[in-house]
């Protein structure tokens, strides 16, 4: 089983292009999540953006009926989830080329990826607060 | 020439055919695209945009952390989206949210391997703009009737 040297074309070594995570050490999927989220977030955006027209300067008790409905509940955590998951996974891709300083980068990527948790359990604590 | 603090940049270093160094930019490297060309104006809206929306998200968080506080907290923010600035700020939203959808459906037939000829992607560029304006209308029109 002797490794035929004319048979190597690439300075890739087999190992690393068995895992496929490249020199960003992480492969594809974060690349494949942010096509994913989109597709997701294609038919729940075009919901949300249309609910919330007949929700401009509604009443109170009117919107909390809208989030407490079980449908609307459900399609409100599914677009969060998918929209900070997104919005979360593109800044990150714009931190990247506009911070050159490792450190300050870091800082940035960890500070979005944060925010976007914490804002993503506070709308959804709300919604389920509401619904329930 | 500048001096370089990135060693990232050295291999960077060019020469212009008069024999002097440069720095060549590095990518995105906007400052050497013609933005009065569609294509490349289109390709930064698709980003700003999706900044823009992502700002629109916490907007969308207040509203509803604001209707699961209370009475009073959600009437601030009611106040809030229905002043002349709520309205320009919830204008500029739209606008974007449906640029970015549009504008992201450009960019999934591109991952899927179509759309590339010159002619198809200044087609489908015209086809995102027209749709904005479109679907930012009728939303509005959803809104005041
Ligand atoms: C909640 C709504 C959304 C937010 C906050 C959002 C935010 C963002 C951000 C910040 C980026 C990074 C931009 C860049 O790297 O240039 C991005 C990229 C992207 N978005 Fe969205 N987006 C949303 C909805 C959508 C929808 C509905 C679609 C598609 C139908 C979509 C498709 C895409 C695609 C394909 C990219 C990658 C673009 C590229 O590779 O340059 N997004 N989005």
């Amino acid at each position: 089983m002797a490794e035929d040297s004319a048979s190597i074309r690439s300075l890739r070594s087999p190992l690393g292009r068995a895992r496929g995570m490249g020199s960003a050490k992480g492969g594809t999927r974060h690349w494949w999540m942010q096509r994913v989220t989109s597709i997701a977030l294609l038919p729940l955006s075009i919901w949300l953006i249309f609910s919330l027209t007949r929700l401009m300067g509604a009443d109170y008790v009117v919107v909390l009926e809208w989030i407490g409905n079980t449908f609307n509940a459900v399609l409100l955590l599914a677009f969060l989830t998918a929209a900070f998951h997104h919005a979360a996974a593109g800044l990150q891709v714009v931190i990247e080329d506009y911070v050159r300083d490792e450190l300050k980068r870091f800082a940035a990527i960890c500070a979005v990826n944060g925010l976007a948790v914490l804002l993503w359990l506070a709308a959804s604590l709300s919604v389920l607060r509401i619904a329930l | 020439m500048a001096r370089i603090k990135d060693a990232r940049e050295a291999a960077m270093v060019g020469r212009r055919s008069d024999g002097t160094l440069t720095r060549r930019p590095l990518s995105p490297h906007l400052q050497v695209y013609d933005m009065t060309q569609m294509t490349s104006l289109l390709s930064i809206l698709h980003r700003i945009t999706g900044v823009a929306w992502s700002v629109g998200l916490v907007l969308l968080v207040w509203w509803l952390v604001a209707a699961g506080t209370g009475q009073s907290a959600f009437a601030t923010a009611q106040w809030v989206f229905g002043s002349f600035l709520g309205w320009v700020v919830l204008f500029g939203l739209t606008v974007a949210a449906w640029y970015h959808t549009l504008a992201g459906i450009r960019h999934l037939f591109w991952d899927a391997g179509h759309g590339f000829a010159m002619d198809a992607a200044y087609r489908s560029g015209r086809l995102v703009v027209i749709g904005t304006a479109v679907l930012t209308i009728l939303t509005w029109l959803l809104i005041l009737v």
